[in-house]
């Protein structure tokens, strides 16, 4: 139903059921918000969304309060910003005078309020917090002095991640958010998916820094530096130089990295596209002798610590091949080092990845042998944007370039990692290549690539065996389907489950803030390319093909598993 | 062998969050604070993350997470026992024991902790120890005082 209310003495339109918030922001008025989260129920916690109706004796916040017909509103009324000024000089009370040597100075959701609602002096001052800044995290740090207590990366971690690593503990003023005990965030589960960094409104939770090592290593004329991005970056990389989303830069990310100094640069669409490969064969291997069904990828890293540290029983399952970083991480140091006759020792390999997960991955154990890591660095979307800026790189007037060949040719099944299903479609190209010895001819699968779903399910024949695949964004959708399974379900032989909502493209390495429309453009760019590039499936990558010729040998065989394939191990964390 | 915690967790019949305070309030009568081990297994009982707990009990002061001494002292912080001057009986304390509100001295016999009020203004200050009452206490009363329970402490180490 839908009825006419008052707001600022203007006539606007709202719907029954939805909230005051909600019906303004339809209608173009906008409210200041810090605790609200679009999906989520209303926490009505922070009151800056605060509006006046009439007749109520108190100001009443929007984003919980439903809209009714005989509702007279006034949205910026004396009272009313008075009111979410005090809110704004309380907040800033105990807050670090520190903006200008913040990580989120300019993007800081606490710091645009202050000047929208011209708070020019400090009112209110208060005590400071004088907590120590959490750096136990390989990829995340947590400065508690900053953090306002709006609790959206708490409600994020329980409702959305599923993990609930972190929590509010004591009450009134010695109230913070720590994970459990007041331990490191090493110590407890956090998975790294750093959905918590994308919604914190302040510099509170932000990736750790791994620019200076990488500009080092750039500065230093006997190391060989080697540049991999993933197949998000291109889509989403744009958004942080004030282009809209959904601009495809790939040929002028290349042009830039090699301008700031980059011996190589490759594209990790290619380890993708090997990851694929291995993944579909050893599908295919599981599916004929029915063992360790069903399978679940391991190119999220958050996954995978979600798996070793709750199901440790279910590692079996996980498919034992290395995430895409590692691929290339370990084909450089390798094949490449190899035929260019460079030492492995002089080789630093750089990843950016929409991720900061990734920066836990590559610092695990299994990812370094004999003293040499895989990948030594590893930036997020951010920092590769704060590093082009360092180096005065106008990227969006460059002109474009190819990624270096050796290990840059991509099909386009390898850029499909980048979104949620993606993977599961990559993988299904090429196994049903492989039980068939045909190509799928419907190569697009819709029933996967549907934006808004938690969770997707499809079932395709493929010779003799019929393949069940679900997909899973969110990790709490990934507990449910892990349930029925428990309960015997197992039609299901293939699950892809990113712990990020929509996948990587919406990581915790991506621009800030990554809005919902932002993420359905960024999704759109990826399936365009897609549809545009000709090499659709991975076994079909001519340079693929070569390096299995002349390197790797067959796919799963000895030599690939030595390279490619990798072990997870039971972790004990404080779940 | 079962611990104390896992009886009084196995005694439950239901998982449900409501009696989460009941749980933890039982664990801390027996075991006299709440041990990381404690809030581990609750949070498997009830299926939560251990965070979480953590958070629940921290927000209530009465959960303890350090264990107590062989002897708690409470002294009263309400405003009748505040005129009285219970502050000084704090210092005295606290220059005694060389601890600090909520924590214990290190041979585990005396911990201390201030309360609200203990609802006996009348005889101020008022202190319990191990819930036994002594009313009008001077800060020259707490050194004999601490001698006396010395001596009482039967524990054969």
């Amino acid at each position: 139903m839908i009825f006419d209310i008052e707001v600022n003495n203007k006539i606007i339109k709202a719907k029954k059921g939805e909230t005051i918030l909600s019906a303004l922001s339809r209608n173009g008025i906008k409210v200041p918000t810090l605790c609200y989260m679009e999906e989520l129920a209303p926490s009505g916690a922070c009151r800056i969304c605060v509006v006046e109706v009439e007749g109520q004796p108190n100001l009443v916040p929007s984003c919980a309060q439903p809209v009714e017909e005989w509702m007279r509103i006034k949205t910026h009324s004396p009272k009313v910003i008075k009111a979410r000024k005090t809110i704004v000089e309380l907040l800033l009370s105990n807050h670090p005078d520190d903006c200008l040597y913040c990580e989120r100075n300019g993007n800081c959701e606490l710091q645009k309020l202050a000047v929208e609602l011209n708070v020019l002096e400090r009112r209110i001052s208060g005590q400071k917090g004088k907590q120590k800044a959490d750096r136990s995290g390989s990829s995340m740090v947590r400065d508690p002095k900053k953090c306002i207590l709006c609790g959206r990366c708490v409600r994020v971690c329980e409702e959305i991640i599923g993990v609930s690593a972190i929590d509010f503990i004591k009450r009134g003023n010695h109230c913070e958010i720590t994970p459990s005990f007041q331990k490191g965030i090493n110590l407890s589960s956090c998975i790294n998916c750093g959905q918590c960094i994308m919604c914190c409104p302040t510099g509170a939770l932000y990736e750790r820094d791994h620019l200076p090592e990488i500009i080092d290593s750039l500065n230093n004329p006997a190391k060989h530096v080697i540049i991999q991005y993933s197949p998000t970056i291109s889509v989403t990389l744009a958004e942080e130089f004030g282009v809209k989303s959904g601009k495809d830069i790939n040929g002028m990310i290349n042009a830039a990295l090699r301008k700031i100094g980059f011996n190589k640069v490759f594209d990790s669409s290619f380890g993708a596209d090997i990851n694929t490969i291995e993944v579909a064969n050893e599908l295919v291997n599981r599916i004929k002798t029915n063992q360790n069904l069903p399978m679940f990828n391991s190119c999220c890293p958050a996954w995978v610590k979600y798996i070793e540290q709750t199901h440790s029983h279910l590692i079996e399952n996980l498919a034992t091949v290395k995430s895409p970083q590692q691929i290339m991480g370990k084909l450089i140091k390798g094949y490449y080092a190899e035929t260019f006759n460079i030492s492995a020792n002089d080789i630093y390999t750089v990843s950016v990845m929409p991720c900061i997960a990734k920066k836990f991955e590559a610092q695990r154990e299994e990812m370094t042998h004999k003293g040499i890591t895989d990948v030594d660095a590893v930036l997020t979307t951010r920092e590769l944007a704060r590093l082009i800026r360092l180096y005065g790189i106008d990227i969006m007037n460059i002109e474009s370039e190819l990624a270096d060949t050796i290990l840059g040719t991509r099909s386009s099944a390898g850029k499909l990692f980048a979104v949620s299903g993606g993977v599961a479609e990559a993988v299904i190209r090429t196994s049903f290549n492989l039980l068939t010895g045909k190509d799928l001819v419907n190569f697009k699968i819709i029933e996967l690539r549907s934006i808004n779903k938690g969770r997707k399910e499809f079932k395709i024949k493929a010779g003799d065996y019929e393949i069940g695949v679900a997909v899973v964004s969110d990790m709490i959708n990934a507990e449910k389907i892990l349930n029925e399974i428990k309960n015997g379900r197992n039609d299901i032989q293939f699950i892809e489950v990113m712990a990020c909502p929509g996948g990587c493209v919406n990581g915790g390495g991506q621009p800030i803030p990554s809005r919902k429309e932002d993420i359905k453009a960024r999704i759109k760019a990826i399936y365009d390319v897609d549809d545009k590039e000709s090499i659709k499936f991975a076994h079909k990558n001519p340079q693929l093909n070569e390096l299995y010729k002349n390197y790797l040998g067959n796919p799963c065989d000895e030599n690939c598993t030595t390279i490619l394939h990798t072990s997870f191990n039971k972790r004990d964390v404080l779940l | 062998m079962k611990s104390k915690i896992d009886e009084i967790i196995e005694k439950q019949n239901n998982t449900d969050r409501s009696d989460l305070l009941d749980v933890l309030q039982e664990i801390q009568v027996i075991e006299g604070y709440l041990s990381e081990e404690a809030i581990i297994k609750t949070s498997q009982y009830f299926k939560l993350a251990s965070a979480k707990i953590y958070g629940i009990a921290s927000f209530y002061d009465h959960f303890k997470f350090v264990p107590q001494g062989r002897f708690h002292i409470k002294v009263c912080n309400g405003t009748a026992c505040h005129l009285a001057n219970t502050s000084n009986l704090r210092k005295e304390f606290e220059k005694i024991l060389k601890i600090q509100h909520g924590q214990c001295t290190r041979d585990g016999m005396f911990s201390i902790e201030y309360v609200p009020c203990m609802g006996a203004c009348g005889i101020s200050s008022v202190i319990s120890i191990n819930e036994e009452y002594y009313s009008s206490v001077k800060p020259s009363d707490v050194k004999d005082m601490l001698e006396n329970l010395r001596n009482t402490d039967d524990r054969i180490d």
